[in-house]
């Protein structure tokens, strides 16, 4: 097992005939058993045509009717990404993966509250991962998004980040080591998204397969705070931990929107002090991870 | 992206929000004529740069004749106004804001910013206005009023009056407290703000609410859409190098220590900056080149990070996804002989093509210090320049 997507999960790729859609959805494909995987595209201008082979539908709830798909993942430019997010949502699809990076907050905070609103009035609930993520793979099975394939192994470890370059690092030492992952989870850099660290642990604590969890985060916010909280009451596995930020300045934007600090609980520090005290294997050394990781099972 | 006190208020009275009848100018001459047309017996003379802590800095000051405005403007134009967020070197004041004095009866504080945690913009509001928020968040929380706004509600009656009655507004401004609060939040929605702050929130003697501050951040995702707004950019309080390294799409922040960092994604960038912290330096500055970077792109980061003079080595680190390692191989030893780089430079390269990256760099005959981990690399560079 792992976590959310699996060999037999079935895709819709909205933004599938852009430039970016086209260039990750062919190296989706590609790896393991993304053939089968990645059945729909979505373009309501190239409904009835088709590229690498997956038919395109000229919207999401035709696409999914006819295929059977229930997750999407989404390159469609920041301008109209939280549109397709909702279009996504009102298909009642189980899982939406957002990998545009740049949409406006004002946008994700009303699309986050009608997705909410939608779920409160008794509909269909709906998981978002991201916006601004480099999404989620299950080694060996499928992966959804712009990570690179290679770099991963089957195995029992588990990873969530914020950041995509840093989730490879981590997940290149585990490689390295002979640790293998069960799933690695990009939730994604901007301040208002949708999985956040702590969902994603719930779902590693309940996975079967995966055996301890590598957990990295950012300054700025309250989210891997939150996650650590809640992981000292019910976690029962063993968590390493690693908060990206130290040397940052306060009140700059580090590249990522979410990554600023404010006041003065979401620094690395604040975060970093919050976890080791909630049973994490913390460390300040990012080239540790893996190793640290290793010492635990 | 942030604007002027004076921007600031231009856009609050355009949303309708009552602000003292002001002029923007940039000259002594032109103060003292602005000082003029508003008339009265009373001004304020304010520095306006991208920065808080104005007054106690000195770029605020109450002039009671027009000979005070020419003094105080003489005073403040050009000057390095120094405050707690511009860092020990100052920021060059070019541009000044003259107002008419107001009748302050009382100082309130409020601002709207969207909150991760609830997902909301959240409005907060405070009694204790004129000072320091987050001294005031410190030592007395409960004096700080909160509201989450739904965006798909908008600000609702009650919670306007929450906060007005919670801050402790006197029962016949209520009513245009609420409607300022109201004002605000909308105001904040439709420019795509990430902040709007006004502090102080004033009451007057004759029980007017107005706006003695204004201070925006706007979403820089949403700039695209809100061309009003681009045009305020005022180029002169921005970083140059910061501004430089923008038109190549790198994200970069000059820091204060000797080691620069050239890194692909903004997570490992910070990482790798702790790591150099961690093994006994200081990081020069934060730099991510993004997915897509090019010969001309590291070439371009490479020189920036050199027009630093305090840099006194430079670590690359790269995790070759998507993007890879031979590639930026072929960009670091083309950057490496453009600058002529006379400093040690340290590269670690992760991922796609690694091993063809490394030949590259051997091949070049430079001299290239290689490193397979973080912590190897930061040990290196620190080693390289002490």
């Amino acid at each position: 097992m792992s976590i959310y997507i699996n060999k037999d999960t079935k895709i819709i790729t909205q933004g599938i005939t852009g430039k970016t859609g086209q260039f990750h959805t062919e190296k989706c494909i590609e790896y393991a058993n993304g053939k089968n995987c990645f059945v729909a595209g979505v373009n309501p201008k190239k409904a009835g045509e088709s590229i690498f082979g997956v038919p395109i539908f000229g919207t999401v709830k035709e696409a999914a009717a006819q295929t059977g798909a229930t997750v999407s993942v989404i390159y469609v430019p920041p301008p109209g990404a939280a549109a397709a997010i909702w279009e996504a949502v009102e298909a009642d699809l189980d899982f939406v993966i957002c990998i545009t990076e740049g949409v406006p907050v004002r946008d994700m905070l009303v699309v986050r509250n009608r997705m909410k609103e939608k779920e409160a009035r008794g509909g269909k609930k709906t998981l978002l991962l991201g916006p601004n993520c480099p999404g989620l793979i299950t080694p060996d099975e499928v992966k959804i998004g712009i990570m690179p394939g290679h770099i991963h192994m089957k195995g029992r470890i588990g990873v969530v980040s914020r950041s995509g370059t840093l989730t490879y690092e981590a997940v290149g030492q585990l490689t390295e080591l002979g640790l293998g992952q069960s799933s690695a989870v990009g939730i994604g850099g901007d301040p208002i998204n949708g999985l956040k660290h702590i969902d994603v642990m719930k779902a590693f604590n309940d996975d079967p397969d995966t055996d301890a969890v590598i957990m990295i985060g950012e300054i700025g916010g309250p989210d891997e705070a939150e996650a650590a909280q809640w992981c000292k009451a019910n976690m029962r596995k063993p968590i390493v931990g690693f908060i990206a930020g130290v040397t940052a300045p306060a009140g700059k934007r580090m590249g990522h929107a979410g990554a600023l600090i404010s006041g003065g609980a979401d620094t690395a520090n604040a975060k970093l002090a919050i976890m080791e005290e909630c049973g994490f294997t913390v460390t300040r050394d990012p080239s540790e991870m893996g190793k640290l990781l290793k010492a635990l099972l | 992206m942030k604007i002027h006190e004076y921007q600031g208020k231009q856009i609050l009275k355009k949303f309708g929000v009552s602000v003292p009848r002001g002029i923007h100018c940039t000259s002594v001459d032109d103060a003292v004529k602005a000082a003029e047309t508003l008339g009265g017996s009373v001004w304020v003379v304010k520095a306006q740069i991208h920065a808080g802590g104005r007054g106690k800095g000195g770029g605020v000051k109450v002039a009671k004749s027009l000979e005070q405005v020419r003094e105080y403007a003489g005073q403040i134009l050009g000057m390095q106004l120094v405050t707690h967020q511009t860092g020990p070197e100052g920021q060059k004041v070019r541009n000044l804001l003259v107002e008419e004095g107001a009748d302050i009866r009382h100082e309130y504080y409020c601002a709207a910013l969207t909150d991760r945690a609830t997902q909301a913009v959240a409005m907060m509001a405070s009694s204790e206005g004129g000072m320091d928020i987050e001294e005031v968040a410190h030592r007395t929380p409960e004096k700080i009023i909160k509201v989450f706004i739904n965006p798909l509600v908008g600000m609702t009656d009650e919670q306007a009056l929450t906060l007005a009655n919670g801050i402790g507004v006197p029962e016949g401004s209520v009513a245009q407290a609420c409607d300022t609060f109201r004002k605000l939040y909308t105001c904040y929605m439709e420019t795509d703000a990430s902040l709007a702050e006004i502090n102080p929130l004033i009451l007057e003697g004759d029980g007017n609410i107005k706006a003695l501050d204004a201070k925006f951040n706007f979403d820089s995702n949403s700039l695209f859409r809100q061309p009003e707004i681009v045009a305020m950019r005022d180029l002169d309080e921005e970083d140059p190098d910061e501004l430089e390294a923008s038109r190549f799409d790198l994200t970069y922040i000059s820091l204060d220590g000797n080691i620069g960092c050239l890194v692909n994604g903004a997570g490992l960038a910070m990482a790798t900056m702790d790591t150099i912290k961690l093994f006994g330096a200081e990081p020069a500055n934060f730099l991510d080149v993004g997915g897509g970077a090019t010969t001309e792109k590291v070439t371009e980061a490479f020189k920036i990070m050199l027009k630093n003079p305090k840099v006194k080595g430079i670590l690359v680190n790269i995790f070759g996804g998507i993007m890879r390692c031979d590639t930026i191989a072929d960009g670091v030893v083309a950057a490496a002989r453009e600058t002529h780089l006379s400093v040690p430079l340290v590269v670690r390269m992760k991922g796609t093509n690694e091993q063809i990256g490394k030949q590259i760099l051997k091949d070049s005959g430079l001299p290239i210090i290689s490193a397979d981990s973080m912590a190897e690399a930061a040990t290196k560079i620190v080693a390289a320049v002490q």
